[in-house]
């Protein structure tokens, strides 16, 4: 366990530097000057190039790569280009958003997936398992802008119940804050659950066809106790794999509905580095992400290990 | 009963007074589509910077008023030397910056020499090119000196660029701007909002908004349901696609005004085949303003026939040098030994004039035989390629400085446009402050431009503002980026 355990954590710091070096490259190659970004039309060449210099950006590529990286091992992410604050402060602030938010939507797209999920599942071909997976289907087809924007519709500018946008920050109150994350955390959510839920069916069937389902149904426990005690808890991973997938996107991957809540998440804070060239910040994020990513990798196999017994022997 | 009666009576009356007299809001959410990347005007060219801060936390000798008027601000009155070269200026007194720091001439000469310093860097830096000398004369009185004399001195001391800041915060107002203004700033929420609150030191006519807050609504889709919700109560700049579903309701006004935005189909000047003057006329013969103004931008803006804004008072109509006419376009065309047509790109940055414009213009241009291909670039992308490298064909762009016609005579500017005479009539006007002269010559280089087709001179772009009906006092025009909150306030 533990020669396994090693093995992995090195394939993951292998991955995490090349991932640095691949980064790192492709911001390189990408057209455009942040300098001239900054100093717009009007400025002269011999300006751009005076604050390219106070930017450090004419130090050699190798050199730059090198200071960047050291910076990384110690922890230090360099300061924002547009910003000239602190990149890990910009993280910081905008991880009090994304975070939660992501939180919400996954626990509320797990709460919806699974009963669905072993509803449709133990109704299989019946008329209330069409419904649902009807349901599911629309909900993996409706193009979640689109469900935000009624949502807003809907609760903020008809019911009045929540904002229809923005974030007052936690400093404005735990209520206040949660209520400007709950709209966009339901239109995250449900094309989540819609994929989960369909996820977790069909595992749950193929599980309900083992040998040892009808075991445990002849020597006489309850339909209900197999499908939630042993069916469910085998057709587990599966679904947890779609999460720790789930989570990953749900961090950084929400750009859209953070533009039409206009919330200060990780994904506006990545796309808007990215159209002003703030390559540091870009870089640095990509590499917290690739990070968090690879964790959340290592944590869901470690969580087949506690839903799969067998596993945990495993060399 | 009687009693009664008259209690209820005093109690309506007490309640209608207290709504009158509480009635009247002093605060105000405004929606922006950018986030400034730091809040310092004087080290960055970025629209939004002044969006925030213009009028309202930093102010400058002069300013720029609603429609383009050069105004007096920190600086009370001025007196101009007969060789029109030492301008002094005579500075309000009792002045103040927000962390309590007095406003003398001292902190003028301070930021015009920061901002004319070699290290500067001031995206506006060709503002403060005149300047020779900056002196102080006594703490309410300084004087500049310029190397000529420059007619647009007093308006360029007016741009966002050219504000006074003091030399204790200079370094800090990108994080914490501190102004002489009406607002100071009290908060940013990064990618979030920027909050300002009613400066009570403030040395002029007291505003009447206490608490302003700068919200950041990215999406034009998002930017309806903020105001039908209330959240936010005006929208300066609204994109003019989305005006259909507010202009309609009686809570909102939609106000559309004039920006300083010569939107313009750039030619690069010295590739051939636009090198001849032949087919560069043939593309303004052949672009049809009228169904471009119609597609990219809701049908509002204005047609220019050069590169002046019909607001400024300088304009002179030349819409009329080319009207859309395919059949004289192919004839110049086929002058020019291209009767088969050629191939060319158009790259397209991302606003949406340039996006939908450039669908419409490639297709017109397609009916007098050129064949665009159409690229799409990021913002970044077009200031490399483009503007920087000069590696394109054609492109679409708006450009939003106030008065800069002057962009053609620059060396190696993208347009690759070179005309000693038009060079001249710029050298002039710098030296000529004569009003009558400045017109004359303002008039002779837009008729220079028009002849030489430099560029397919399309429209002004407009700017449309929605806001609450009961709010007053914002502007109409953007003739500079800015939202001047100094008038604003509500009504019943």
């Amino acid at each position: 366990m533990t020669a396994y355990v090693l093995k992995r954590l090195i394939i993951a710091a292998l991955t995490l530097v090349l991932a640095s070096m691949v980064v790192f490259a492709v911001m390189e190659i990408l057209p455009g000057d942040p300098a001239r970004l900054m100093l717009g039309m009007n400025a002269s060449a011999d300006q751009v190039e005076l604050l390219r210099n106070q930017m450090g950006l004419n130090a050699p590529l190798v050199l730059r790569y090198l200071h960047w990286a050291g910076g990384l091992l110690s922890l230090d992410f360099g300061r924002s280009y547009t910003y000239s604050v602190p990149v890990i402060e910009l993280v910081r602030e905008r991880i009090a958003v994304s975070l939660p938010l992501a939180l919400i939507a996954l626990a509320l797209s797990t709460v919806i997936a699974i009963p669905v999920g072993v509803f449709s599942a133990s109704r299989q071909g019946r008329a209330g398992d069409t419904l649902a997976m009807g349901a599911a289907q629309l909900g993996v087809a409706v193009p979640n802008f689109w469900f935000a924007l009624m949502l807003i519709y809907l609760f903020a500018v008809w019911l009045h119940l929540v904002p229809a946008g923005g974030f007052p920050g936690w400093g404005a109150g735990i209520w206040t804050a949660l209520k400007s994350l709950l709209l966009p955390a339901v239109a995250l959510a449900l094309p989540q659950a819609a994929i989960l839920a369909r996820v977790a069916r069909s595992a749950l069937i193929e599980v309900l066809n083992e040998d040892y389902i009808r075991t445990a149904r002849a020597k006489g426990l309850p339909y209900r106790a197999v499908l939630w005690r042993h069916a469910l808890r085998n057709a587990m991973i599966p679904v947890l794999t779609i999460l720790g997938l789930q989570f990953a996107f749900l961090l950084a991957g929400t750009i859209i509905i953070e533009n039409v809540f206009y919330l200060p998440g990780l994904g506006r804070l990545i796309f808007q580095a990215i159209t002003q060239r703030d390559l540091i910040v870009v870089e640095s994020i990509v590499m917290l992400l690739v990070a968090a990513v690879i964790l959340i990798n290592l944590l869901v196999d470690f969580s087949y290990a506690i839903v799969d017994p067998r596993l945990r022997g495993r060399q | 009963m009687k009693l009664w009666k008259t209690i209820l009576a005093a109690a309506v009356l007490s309640l209608a007074a207290a709504t009158s007299a509480f009635a009247a809001r002093t605060d105000l959410v405004i929606g922006i589509p950018l986030e400034p990347p730091h809040l310092d005007p004087t080290a960055g060219a970025a629209a939004a910077i002044r969006e925030v801060t213009y009028a309202n936390v930093f102010e400058g000798l002069t300013r720029i008023g609603p429609n383009s008027e050069v105004l007096p601000d920190l600086a009370e009155s001025w007196t101009i030397s007969d060789d029109g070269k030492t301008y002094t200026f005579k500075l309000h007194t009792g002045v103040k910056f927000h962390d309590g720091a007095d406003f003398s001439a001292e902190d003028v000469k301070f930021s015009l020499d920061r901002a004319r310093a070699k290290d500067s860097v001031n995206a506006q830096k060709q503002l403060f090119a005149a300047i020779d000398k900056v002196e102080v004369i006594d703490p309410a009185t300084v004087k500049v000196t310029l190397t000529h004399p420059q007619g647009s001195f007093l308006y360029n001391m007016g741009w966002g660029d050219a504000v006074i800041v003091s030399p204790k915060s200079a370094d800090t107002n990108k994080e914490k701007p501190i102004g002489t203004g009406p607002f100071k700033f009290q908060n940013w929420a990064k990618g979030s909002s920027i909050t300002l609150v009613k400066s009570d030191n403030y040395w002029g006519a007291p505003v009447f908004l206490d608490k302003v807050e700068f919200r950041i609504v990215p999406d034009a889709a998002a930017a309806v349901p903020a105001l039908l919700s209330g959240d936010i109560q005006a929208f300066p700049f609204f994109d003019p696609d989305s005006v259909s579903q507010i202009k309609d309701d009686p809570r909102f006004k939609v106000v559309v005004g004039s920006t300083e935005g010569e939107t313009i189909l750039s030619i690069n000047n010295k590739k051939p085949p636009f090198d001849k003057l032949l087919v560069r006329q043939a593309i303004s013969y052949a672009l049809d303003r009228k169904a471009i103004i119609d597609g990219a931008s809701a049908g509002l803006g204005l047609p220019i026939g050069s590169h002046m804004a019909p607001t400024n008072k300088y304009y002179v109509d030349l819409t009329g040098r080319y009207p859309h006419d395919v059949a004289k376009a192919k004839e110049l065309l086929k002058e020019a030994g291209l009767e088969n047509g050629f191939k060319a790109t158009l790259k397209l940055p991302p606003p949406s004039y340039a996006r939908l414009g450039g669908e419409i213009i490639a297709s017109e241009l397609r009916d007098v035989g050129i064949d665009l291909q159409i690229i799409p670039v990021e913002w970044a992308q077009w200031l490399d390629q483009v503007f920087t490298k000069k590696d394109y064909d054609l492109t679409i762009v708006s450009h939003t400085e106030p008065n800069d016609i002057d962009i053609y005579s620059r060396k190696d500017y993208y347009f690759n446009y070179d005309n000693p005479t038009f060079d001249k009539v710029i050298a002039d006007l710098d030296l000529t402050s004569d009003e009558a002269k400045r017109k004359e010559l303002y008039a002779q280089a837009q008729k220079i431009l028009a002849d030489d087709a430099v560029v397919g001179f399309l429209y002004e772009l407009p700017k449309v503002g929605v806001w609450d009906a009961k709010l007053q006092g914002l502007w109409e025009n953007a003739p500079i980026p800015a939202n001047d909150l100094t008038k604003v306030k509500w009504t019943d």
